[in-house]
């Protein structure tokens, strides 16, 4: 199939391209580590409060920081389709016969790829501060697996917020305003029994609160809520790339 | 067969930019065919509907015998298309991005390996070859961006304003490998804003200007129909232009007379005839000559004649000051 091949391809460019800033990956690598050190001890106490409802922080961190990592790695997508615009890599590609979907596919893999090694560095690392992966094998996988699915549909969504603007400091800017308040309004830092009232019911509607729900009932191994969590993930994430591809389409037509 | 046939072609850009207003050529196959003009010419533009990359507004453009509108896939596959803006990737190494083209143009891997070294070998990147672009000098790249149209072995290659930023020796390479390439049998649609390219490089050409085709033929086609030589005469006593002028308009045979700077230009009907008696009259006058030349009209002659206007290469806005009645020589828009 020529479009898993061209996506094939175009994901190796930009794993190759990852691979020789070596800065990149040691601050992608160290900055989830020290989220996990930072808020750990920064909010270690809140688990004292009654109602929480976990009784290590960083057994409830551990997930949540997953979320957070792959929230941020997909969110800044788009700037580097923006460099490939503006150097005229993207035209030298469209001039070939690639299949036009691979152009997208292949940065949304190199996204998910990302955060899901992100997310792997981040649980080992809270495991050995005492976090322990009640789900198992399949609940690790599953947190990496919703990592995935949420840095993929931030990856589209930014990309096609590149593609319609063509402005860095627009996505810069729509993505600030966005990833904080997404982080804020879900369980990914405070249990949701401490949450007030409007913020739960908004953050019900918050697709980084279903990632979050989605990775910390996978890794406590409670199979029962999964479901519904991951099934409104992986629609997040289907919108968001067919957004991303009509965006592209926009863009071609637009030229 | 014709390689490139392009009929009205208009483009109007989403806020009403009117970039192509009915351009109209064929270009031959095995053809050098040039495209000049100044910045903002349509130059691009064409170049890029030609490529699939943009949709005419109207018109229509045909290459390698396909519709480029109805048939992209399979434009796409016979083509090369060097832009402008480049489209190396400085983060791959030129082995890399040479192999990535190939992939996408679905080259077998046993066939694409010998390809991309001897495109490395062909363009002078062998010894480069496994360093990221990052560290090319701009010769070295766009070489290479060349070398990038021409792995799939394309049946007409594209290349927008392929010396522009370049150096002089690169340029002059450039131009070598564009003949080499011509030698070869490729159909080759350059476009350029330097006349003096496309006077070496293309075996026929289209002046655009203004999103329209101002003229068209060969280059000693166009240099032709501009009737006369030109005689440049600098006087050895500068104070004494104007009488050297004077002088040189009795001369039978000297059409018009000009004086830019310190030089004199004399229009004549026949170079070869009409240089003994410019030299002539002037010692007559009593005018002593420092230097003399010869030359038959350029491109430049033809663009002026053709626009009205001075060609203005590259960095320079399009159109001179009294084309564009009431603005300034420094007067921007």
């Amino acid at each position: 199939m020529e479009f898993l091949s061209d996506t094939w391809y175009l994901f190796g460019r930009l794993v190759r391209a990852s691979l020789r800033m070596p800065v990149f990956l040691i601050i992608s690598i160290v900055q989830p580590v020290l989220w996990v050190l930072l808020f750990g001890q920064l909010f270690r106490a809140v688990t004292s409060i009654p109602g929480f409802g976990a009784g290590s922080y960083v057994q409830f961190l551990a997930p949540g920081i997953a979320i957070m990592t792959a929230l941020f790695g997909g969110a800044y997508s788009g700037m580097g389709l923006l460099g490939d615009i503006d150097r005229g890599v993207l035209d030298r590609l469209l001039a070939t016969p690639v299949a036009r979907g691979a152009l997208m596919a292949s940065r949304l893999l190199y996204s998910a790829t990302q955060v899901t090694a992100q997310s792997a560095v981040i649980l080992i690392v809270a495991a050995a501060l005492g976090a322990r992966p009640h789900g198992g094998a399949a609940g690790v996988v599953l947190v990496l697996v919703s990592a995935a699915l949420l840095g993929a549909a931030f990856a589209a969504f930014s990309n096609a917020l590149a593609l319609l603007t063509r402005r860095w400091e627009l996505v810069i800017a729509v993505m600030n305003f966005t990833v904080l308040p997404t982080t804020f309004l879900s369980s990914m830092i405070m249990s949701r029994n401490l949450m007030p009232g409007w913020i739960r019911s908004v953050a019900r509607f918050n697709p980084v609160n279903w990632a979050v729900s989605a990775a910390r009932d996978a890794f406590e191994g409670r199979w029962s809520q999964l479901g519904a969590s991951f099934a409104l993930l992986a629609v997040f994430a289907l919108v968001c790339s067919v957004l991303a591809t009509r965006a592209f389409e926009r863009y071609r037509q637009a030229m | 067969m014709n390689a490139i046939e392009v009929a009205e072609l208009r483009k109007t850009y989403p806020r009403g930019v009117e970039a192509l207003r009915g351009v109209s050529f064929t270009v031959r196959e095995g053809e050098v065919f040039g495209l000049l003009g100044p910045n903002g010419a349509g130059k691009s533009t064409t170049v890029r509907i030609l490529a699939t990359l943009s949709a005419p507004t109207a018109g229509t453009a045909r290459v390698a015998g396909l519709d480029v509108v109805e048939q992209p896939r399979e434009v796409r596959r016979r083509i090369g298309y060097v832009a402008q803006a480049s489209g190396v990737d400085l983060t791959a190494t030129g082995r890399e991005n040479l192999t990535l083209q190939g992939h996408l143009h679905r080259l077998a891997a046993a066939r694409l390996r010998p390809r991309v070294a001897e495109l490395l070998e062909m363009f002078g990147l062998a010894a480069a070859a496994d360093r990221t672009a990052q560290t090319y000098s701009g010769g070295m790249r766009r070489r290479l961006d060349v070398a990038m149209g021409l792995v799939h072995r394309p049946e007409v290659l594209f290349l927008d304003e392929p010396t522009t930023g370049l150096d002089p020796e690169s340029r002059a390479v450039m131009w070598d490998e564009v003949r080499r390439l011509a030698r070869q049998g490729l159909t080759l649609l350059l476009t350029t804003h330097y006349l003096e390219e496309a006077d070496q490089l293309a075996q026929r050409l289209i002046i655009v200007d203004g999103g329209r085709v101002v003229a068209a033929g060969t280059p000693d086609e166009l240099k032709a129909a501009l009737r006369g030589d030109r005689v440049s005469v600098d006087l050895a006593e500068r104070s004494r232009l104007a009488e050297g002028e004077e002088a040189l308009r009795r001369v039978d045979g000297v059409l018009e007379v000009l004086v830019d700077g310190a030089t004199l230009f004399a229009k004549v009907e026949h170079g070869a005839s009409a240089l003994p008696a410019v030299l002539a009259a002037l010692e007559k006058a009593g005018l002593p000559v420092a230097q003399v030349a010869l030359s038959r009209p350029s491109l430049d002659d033809v663009y002026l004649a053709a626009t009205g206007h001075v060609f203005r290469a590259a960095g320079q806005e399009p159109g001179s000051p009294d084309h564009r009645a009431g603005q300034g020589p420094g007067a921007s828009d």
